[in-house]
């Protein structure tokens, strides 16, 4: 791998935004994902390769290690401001289309639930894929994400809840995005529910935790 | 700063079934008066509540209060409290909640009368006014139905008032994930405290006006979001179990204001309050693994005056619905409990001893909840002069004994774990005593646009 991409790989893996950022200690002084991607364009690196050959396979790192309980949340949000340092730049090339997103992934939790702690988990690990994230916050009803398809076609949707009393929600949801556009994947996920509440609702996926998101969205992209 | 020294100093003292203050109520419960009775907590099975679902919806708690008071009854219970912790559509229209605890206090009146069962309602509002984001925590239009219900539902048969109420939660979500031990010290022991204060002045005179008993409020939010986030290895353990011992300076609020007790179940703080203060409590632990896990099944009922098994859904079990069941268990749980207070401190002692020694090196939210280590963090929490200071040297306090227990073997934790000690006593040792000054260093560090200060009078 290029010199350059291997040392921005090891900057967002280890969560290092820029050269001031104190953390993590061991890099304390050395260039983060700001200078490195700067520096990777500069040589003239194409900005898909920033993406998938040292961005994507952090993230991914990241996301394996903290599956395999080896780093805690705050390492891993770390990583994910790093790979925000390091997308600022490449955000013109999305626009421009020299870089092409994964997909669309539309996320909220649904009516009557505030919780969002496992949907920003999901979301961040999402977009560490790759994917580009629109996030509705909390709760979020029909017709906010059918607006957000309407903006978005062809986007994939995920919908969160805690609570026992809010998951009915999402089959209301799920049948009317369904009624709408019948094509768009749909994946719930959240304390209460199960692979049979999803297929009862009528929803594609279920996935106990954020990695079996990511692992699913990626097998769509491919 | 109401509490200054400790009502409880001895930990031998601080022990379940017993505190200084009890409380004694309506119906003849003396809580914290030499006996640990059942608190049961429910919920709705996976439905929606509607205009369509509404007798539905108020069958299951008929049927719910019927089952458990049945089985109380038949295990010679000496009392019960039931929790009636309201979903969302129940306070934002206070007329369905009210007429829930007018279905469940018809039928504990009529168990009393006709059995001489004593048993009482906590009345716990959902705090609506984390539904506007940023909060209005003290001009929202949604503190009118939360006040509506509160008082109706009072003037209904829910004696004991309670909330789990949300101030600083818009910084404190952020701060956990991040583990972010300042500003999670800004959520509780700034804006916490202040809206504790804003909100438990109203409680207890509404409580005071209709001689209701204004109980106390739980930093569940807070302290238990990141004690289910330590569970699912997403946090540190260890930076869980400081998140607790701050979270007292804030809980201690409703106490200042007048609130005597019984604190909140899901309050794992509530043995510092008890401490401090000398309100009963009311813990859960074993018996709520029906609503979450915890490292702390055991040593949370050391000291506690009620037992509660946090919530369970009105579903069927093999040997009935689950709230009969859990009704059962919690019985049998403060049986043992009674059965030791009744021969003697000895016994309750080495029943406390046996609660305490199979969980307390286990994990350090286990840890901080050994009386011995209740008593030592909770003199730590009343030593300065602000919330701010207090919250500061019991988490530093927590690190003491934490580094001792570690070097005595007794407890190990893996180096993930532990590297975060000295990062945390670092954070912790550079906040300032005054309230204003740590306001004017956390204020360019936080994301100001989540809350809005003139909300919690600053």
């Amino acid at each position: 791998m290029n010199e350059k991409l291997a040392k921005l790989l090891e900057a967002v893996e280890y969560g290092k935004v820029d050269q001031k950022s104190p953390y993590p200690p061991n890099l304390k002084g050395m260039d983060g994902a700001h200078e490195l991607t700067q520096q990777a364009l500069d040589a003239g690196i194409r900005p898909q390769d920033i993406l998938e050959e040292a961005l994507i396979p952090a993230m991914g790192n990241v996301g394996r290690k903290f599956s395999e309980n080896k780093i805690f949340v705050p390492q891993m949000l770390m990583s994910a401001k790093a790979m925000g340092a390091s997308m600022a730049h490449l955000k013109p090339f999305f626009a421009s289309g020299k870089i092409k997103s994964r997909g669309t992934f539309v996320i909220g939790t649904v009516k009557g639930d505030l919780h969002d702690i496992g949907k920003n988990l999901v979301a961040m690990m999402v977009e560490g894929a790759g994917w580009t994230i629109v996030d509705l916050g909390v709760d979020v009803d029909a017709g906010r994400f059918l607006e957000a398809l309407s903006k978005n076609p062809g986007a994939v949707v995920g919908l969160s809840a805690l609570l026992t009393t809010t998951m009915t929600n999402m089959g209301e949801i799920v049948a009317k995005i369904k009624e709408s556009t019948p094509d768009t994947v749909i994946m719930v996920g959240g304390a209460p529910v199960n692979m049979d509440f999803c297929r009862k609702i009528g929803a594609d996926f279920y996935a106990p935790e954020p990695r079996g998101a990511v692992d699913f969205l990626n097998q769509l992209a491919s | 700063m109401k509490y200054t020294q400790l009502v409880i100093s001895d930990p031998s003292q601080l022990i379940f079934g017993n505190t200084p203050y009890p409380v004694k109520t309506r119906r003849g419960l003396d809580i914290g008066g030499g006996q640990v009775y059942s608190e049961l907590n429910f919920t709705l099975p996976v439905m929606s509540i509607n205009d369509q679902t509404l007798p539905q919806v108020y069958d299951h708690y008929r049927q719910i209060t019927e089952g458990a008071l049945e089985r109380a009854l038949h295990l010679n219970s000496k009392g019960v409290i039931l929790e009636f912790e309201t979903l969302l559509e129940m306070t934002k229209t206070p007329a369905i909640g009210v007429e829930i605890v007018k279905i469940m206090n018809d039928i504990c009146e009529n168990y009393y009368q006709k059995h001489g069962l004593a048993s009482e309602i906590r009345l716990t509002p959902n705090d609506l006014r984390e539904f506007e984001r940023p909060a209005l925590q003290r001009t929202s239009r949604l503190l009118e139905p939360m006040f509506q219900l509160f008082e109706e539902g009072m003037l209904a048969g829910g004696d004991l008032l309670s909330i789990e109420s949300t101030g600083g939660k818009e910084v404190s979500d952020e701060a956990l994930m991040m583990c972010d031990i300042k500003a999670v010290l800004f959520s509780l022991a700034v804006l916490g405290v202040r809206d504790m204060q804003f909100l438990w002045k109203k409680i207890v005179a509404l409580a005071g006006q209709h001689g209701k008993i204004a109980a106390g409020d739980s930093a569940c939010g807070f302290a238990n979001t990141a004690m289910v986030l330590a569970g699912k290895k997403y946090i540190p353990k260890v930076f869980a179990a400081m998140v607790r011992v701050i979270s007292v300076v804030r809980s201690i609020v409703a106490m200042e204001q007048g609130a005597v007790g019984p604190d909140k179940d899901c309050a794992y703080e509530g043995p510092f309050l008890k401490a401090i203060t000398g309100i009963p409590i009311s813990m859960e632990g074993k018996t709520a693994a029906c609503a979450h896990l915890s490292p702390v099944g055991n040593i949370s009922s050391a000291c506690t005056d009620l037992w509660s098994n946090e919530s369970v859904q009105n579903i069927k079990l093999l040997s009935g619905m689950a709230p009969t069941a859990y009704m059962e268990q919690l019985e049998y749980d403060v049986r043992l409990m009674n059965t030791a207070i009744k021969k003697g401190t000895t016994h309750s002692h080495i029943l406390q001893q046996l609660f305490v020694e199979s969980d307390v090196y286990t994990d350090p939210q286990a840890l901080v909840l050994d009386p011995a280590n209740v008593i030592r963090i909770s003199s730590a929490l009343i030593r300065g002069d602000s919330y701010v200071a207090n919250a500061r040297n019991g988490a530093l306090e927590f690190i003491e004994i934490l580094e001792e227990t570690l070097a005595t073997g007794q407890m190990t934790l893996p180096e993930m774990e532990s590297s975060y000690i000295p990062m945390l006593r670092e954070e912790l040792q550079g906040i300032p005593d005054s309230e204003s000054d740590f306001i004017e260093m956390m204020l360019p560090q936080i994301d100001s646009s989540k809350f809005i200060l003139s909300e919690y009078g600053l």
